[in-house]
């Protein structure tokens, strides 16, 4: 039969018996490497990336995906793509491009490539996969290319952390506007409480879509991609605080009727220590939890944003202008792949939803 | 134990907490909750005090009326603090605050009423940090004494609420209480969610920390065993009034009012076959946002005649040292429960 | 005496989570007579009313019955059922007809959806095969059975409109309702005020004098027990350690733990003021159990070594009861035993 280590059970502050609790979540925990293999890899987006995600290439227009071929024909291990040779259309005359299955390019790790930033900090050119001798055309394309020759995954690489990247800084603004309203609110009381609730149900009751299209009409057209990334950020930030506010809210007001408050009221304890001390820490969990549902939401909002042309425009690359361009029937009967986009946002999604449902159940499982 | 010099620290006078009742979209005041309705008593340095009663009668919101917790709707609560006399009920939050020390509060359940994110020894510090021990060291001393008292091993400061029973949950609560050499402690229900065979540990606790220290309770409980064994007199309430007050040996052994009379009888004692005389109530307690007119008891009450239908009772010294509320506490004879000495083989 | 009309014997339930097994009930004998009451009396983590929920068959996930009998006497004659053996289905027909159930807390137990009548109703209906109409008519004369004052306008009351002890006379009727020969009352007064509590105990009895219903009362209050049972059950830590009639347990306690236990509560027959003699220590975790007997860490009767190292044995005491301690019985043997295992 188990034993309780109770020394380390006594001892052990409440962060601890929350992670002992959500480490029995195989579900939760298992998301939650997922979740940090994703930004992991937002991070090293540029150096998992294979070929420029901004160049174009008429000749390698629609190119189904290309496996990797790891051995050579005498089974040394020398990984290699095919190359891609022109052939003119004898109807056309056109210069069709295709995979030549003759003629291998061999892989390179670690090689050089475009070059970029690592961390917005040091220049470097270096890559996971680049090809040696590649001629004209050449490519390593894993998940195919799209109309414009670009190469799905690198582009996929670099859409993760634009989409994951934004998610954080909106969900830092509506954490920074919920918990500084919601405290307000429910610290304050009466008319203060009353005039932020009901600012809340007019922001909730105002259509989405519609708000969003207006909002995004109305920036200027010639401001740069990294400034329409954070207005569009805010403008969804300025929407989904009102969610936190209200959880914040709640769980303060339950919280003001905890005996432990009142004692330290009775001892004479000055508000903004009942806030901190007693309050604050007693509801982190709760906050991270609902931060972390909060994190899919914006995710959506700009996928949806994005895919409807609203969002971020072209050349900014993210997961709903990858999916842009798998919205007609024409094009996916073409290029089936350029499907593959919808896959990483799903699996992010999910993982989140069980992280924030594993995070929740352990912070309290009472509640 | 009182003696007839001690001083009157507390003096409670005519004390009033009405909620009101709203309704509709506009939330108008359709009525009041008289959830205390003119109570009047006093306490002495050194003794204890029962506030007793079934639920509705008041008592736990007369208690927090006396910390503050709760402003009063009227009425004085006269307070001896510091060589002169203030009256809390009137006293703005500001000047309430540095008094706050004076008195200190024992919860009723042990779960919540300890900060499960800070561990013991600082839950038991704090109300020496906030009125300005600044001195760690010289709080971690006052804080092993306060252990002590309270019979917890002075090893276990670093440990959390988590790692401890109820019972000893409680003694931290009490340790607590202690830290600012408060005049009165109220303790709200303090034994009623723990187990029987630690109620006793608690209950002792208290009563040798009474006789070390000179502390002084308002002990507030339903349960009158409880009541019995930690005080020196009892204030019997019903719907916001007290309809008794008297020494605790005497109120047990002949009680004057005919709800004390009821809730003697209707306690449950450990003597098998002790029920064949038990009185039972009729109807339900009275609702404190729509009592009976008269007296409150009158419906359920065996001995009502005319006068009580109609007449609001006074809390009258019908025998020298005994206060009741009835139109005839002088002409009942009614039985209590003796005092006996426990039998056990 | 007559046959009992449920004979436990050595039940065991036990719950099985991911940090171990807790032993709930460890092996628990007792017997119910028509029109007599058997109080169950013991503090947190006794497991008092777990065997409540074992007899019936609804123990919460992750529990269940391991071990041991529940022989329930059919009303008809023939041969007893073990009710441990049924299953879920099987043991829908028990309960309700056979045996009911009384919770600690009312306002849990209702739903607040439907009218007291509608659910009162519902048991009836399914066990007694009645219509609609007829159903309500006997849900009235329930209602009127238990002190409900105007029960055919209160028929169709939702639970939110009553008072505490309202609610539990009206769960004291539904559990009536078939016509049961036992009842079970789990902390049926825990959660209501004295005079309140005085009603409602007032009312068991004379229901049970009536209708000759048999009575199980679980309870943690000593005095609820010595003024409603006539043969009482003490438990700790999931075990029975005595058992016997009420006058017996109260006037000649035999196990320590009993002793101790009636020692240490409050009561209004006291002097005021006095200290009560206490039970050192506190009840141990579940996942922490005594090796040997449960009770022996904090006993202040222990023998010896034979007290830590073996579980003392069931044990018939002459005048007829039972208990669980070395110091009546059993401590040859188990100290034979001990010596065996060393050598």
């Amino acid at each position: 039969m188990a034993q309780i280590d109770s020394e380390k059970y006594a001892v052990a502050t409440q962060l601890q018996l929350t992670w002992w609790r959500f480490r029995r979540h195989r579900l939760a925990m298992v998301s939650m490497v997922l979740v940090l293999l994703f930004y992991l890899l937002a991070v090293f987006a540029d150096f998992l990336a294979t070929t420029d995600p901004h160049a174009t290439d008429a000749r390698t227009s629609y190119i189904a995906p290309q496996p990797i071929h790891l051995f050579d024909d005498d089974g040394s291990f020398r990984p290699h793509v095919s190359g891609i040779k022109g052939v003119r259309d004898m109807r056309t005359f056109k210069l069709v491009y295709t995979v030549d299955p003759s003629r291998k390019v061999y892989i390179d790790f670690f090689g050089r490539g475009y070059s970029y930033n690592l961390f917005g900090l040091f220049e470097t050119d270096r890559h996971l996969m680049t090809l040696k001798n590649p001629e004209r055309g050449d490519g390593i394309f894993i998940m195919g290319t799209d109309l414009l020759g670009r190469d799905l995954w690198s582009r996929l690489m670099v859409a993760t952390r634009v989409s994951l990247t934004i998610g954080l800084v909106g969900v830092t603004i509506s954490l920074f506007l919920g918990v500084l309203l919601g405290g307000v609110s429910a610290v304050y009381g009466g008319l203060v409480d009353t005039v932020i609730q009901r600012i809340i149900e007019v922001v909730r009751s105002m259509p989405t879509i519609p708000l969003w299209l207006g909002l995004a009409a109305a920036l200027p057209n010639d401001w740069s991609v990294l400034q329409i990334y954070f207005a569009i950020t805010i403008i969804i930030s300025l929407l989904a605080w009102t969610d936190l506010a209200r959880v914040v809210r709640g769980k303060f007001l339950a919280l003001k009727e905890e005996d432990f408050v009142m004692a330290a009221e009775l001892a004479g304890a000055s508000q903004g220590r009942i806030i901190f001390r007693h309050m604050l820490p007693s509801f982190a969990s709760h906050i991270i939890a609902a931060v972390s549902l909060a994190l899919p939401a914006m995710i959506i909002s700009e996928t949806s944003l994005s895919f409807l042309g609203l969002g971020l425009r072209p050349p900014a690359i993210s997961w709903g202008i990858l999916l842009q361009d798998a919205q007609n029937i024409q094009t996916l009967a073409l290029a089936p792949w350029l499907l593959v986009s919808a896959i990483p946002v799903v699996v992010v999604i999910l993982a989140f939803n069980f992280l924030g449902d594993g995070l929740r159940d352990a912070a309290d499982p009472y509640g | 134990m009182s003696d007839g010099v001690s001083e009157t620290i507390l003096e409670v006078r005519d004390l009033k907490k009405y909620f009101p009742i709203r309704r509709g979209l506009l939330r108008r005041v359709v009525g009041q909750v008289k959830a205390v309705d003119g109570v009047s008593f006093s306490i002495r340095r050194g003794e204890t005090l029962a506030l007793v009663g079934e639920s509705g009668c008041g008592k736990t919101t007369a208690a927090r009326c006396i910390l503050r917790a709760y402003v009063p709707t009227a009425g004085a609560i006269r307070f001896k603090v510091e060589g002169r006399e203030v009256d809390l009920a009137g006293l703005r939050r500001r000047e309430l605050r540095p008094l706050r020390r004076h008195i200190q509060m024992v919860f009723q359940d042990p779960y919540s009423s300890l900060n499960p994110r800070m561990v013991v020894g600082d839950i038991i510090g704090e109300p020496l940090l906030i009125n300005g021990m600044s001195d760690a060291a010289a709080r971690r001393r006052r804080v092993a004494e306060l252990m002590e008292l309270v019979q917890l091993p002075a090893a276990y400061y670093n440990r959390f609420p988590h790692a401890f029973s109820g019972g000893q949950r409680q003694r931290i609560g009490i340790a607590r209480a202690l830290s600012l050499n408060p005049s009165l402690i109220v303790a709200d229900e303090p034994v009623s969610a723990l187990d029987v065979s630690v109620q006793a540990q608690i209950l002792n606790l208290m009563l040798d920390l009474q006789d070390q220290l000179g502390l002084t309770y308002l002990f507030v409980a339903h349960d009158l065993s409880v009541v019995k064994h930690v005080s020196d007199r009892v204030a019997v309430m019903y719907v916001g009034r007290i309809v008794e007050l008297a020494e605790t040996e005497a109120l047990f052994d002949r009680p004057l009012h005919p709800y004390t009379e009821a809730l003697l009888s209707a306690a449950p004692t450990p003597v098998p076959g002790a029920v064949s005389n038990r009185i039972v109530l009729e109807r339900e307690i009275a609702d404190p946002a729509n009592p009976p007119p008269g007296c409150a008891f009158h419906p359920r009450c065996r001995y009502a005649i005319d006068i009580c239908r109609n007449v609001l009772p006074e809390l009258q010294e019908a025998e020298p040292g005994r206060l009741v509320a009835c139109h005839r506490a002088k002409e009942l004879a009614l039985a209590g429960v003796g005092s006996a000495e426990h039998v056990v083989a | 005496m007559a046959e009992p009309i449920l004979s436990v014997r050595d039940l065991k339930t036990q719950f099985f989570g991911p940090e171990g097994v807790v032993r709930a009930v460890d092996g628990v004998d007792f017997d119910v007579f028509e029109g007599r009451t058997l109080g169950v009396v013991g503090e947190s983590g006794c497991g008092k009313s777990v065997t409540a929920r074992s007899v019936l068959g609804i123990v919460d996930r992750p529990g269940r019955v391991v071990g041991g009998s529940i022989m329930l006497r059919p009303a008809k004659g023939g041969p007893a059922v073990d009710l441990a053996k049924l299953s879920n289905e099987e043991m829908r027909r028990y309960r309700g007809p056979e045996i009911a159930l009384v919770f600690q807390e009312p306002m849990a137990s209702f739903s607040q959806h439907y009218t007291i009548g509608n659910q009162i109703s519902e048991g009836i209906k399914l066990h007694m095969g009645l219509d609609e109409r007829a159903a309500k008519k006997r849900a009235i004369e329930l209602l009127d059975m238990v002190g409900v004052p105007q029960p055919a306008r209160r028929v169709d009351d939702y639970p939110f409109q009553l008072s505490g002890g309202l609610r539990q006379r009206v769960m004291i009727a539904m559990a009536l309702s078939c016509d049961p020969r036992v009842l079970i009352a789990d902390e049926p007064t825990t959660a209501l005020d004295v005079t309140t509590q005085a009603q409602i105990l007032d009312l068991l009895r004379s229901l049970q004098a009536q209708r000759g219903l048999a009575i199980i009362l679980i309870t943690h209050d000593m005095g609820v027990i010595a003024e409603m049972a006539h043969d009482v059950s003490v438990m700790y830590l999931g075990r029975a350690v005595e058992s016997g009639s009420v006058q017996e347990i109260f006037n000649r306690p035999q196990h320590p733990y009993t002793r101790a236990l009636l020692k240490s509560i409050p009561t209004v027959l006291a002097k005021p003021r006095t200290r009560l003699p206490t039970i050192a220590g506190s009840i141990p975790h579940p996942f922490n159990r005594p090796r040997g007997c449960a009770y022996h860490p904090r006993c202040a009767e222990m023998i010896g070594a034979v007290c830590a190292g073996a579980e003392p044995p069931p044990v018939d005491t002459p005048d007829g009861r039972q208990v669980r301690c070395f110091l009546h019985g059993g401590r040859e043997a188990a100290e034979a035993e001990m010596a065996g295992a060393k050598a």
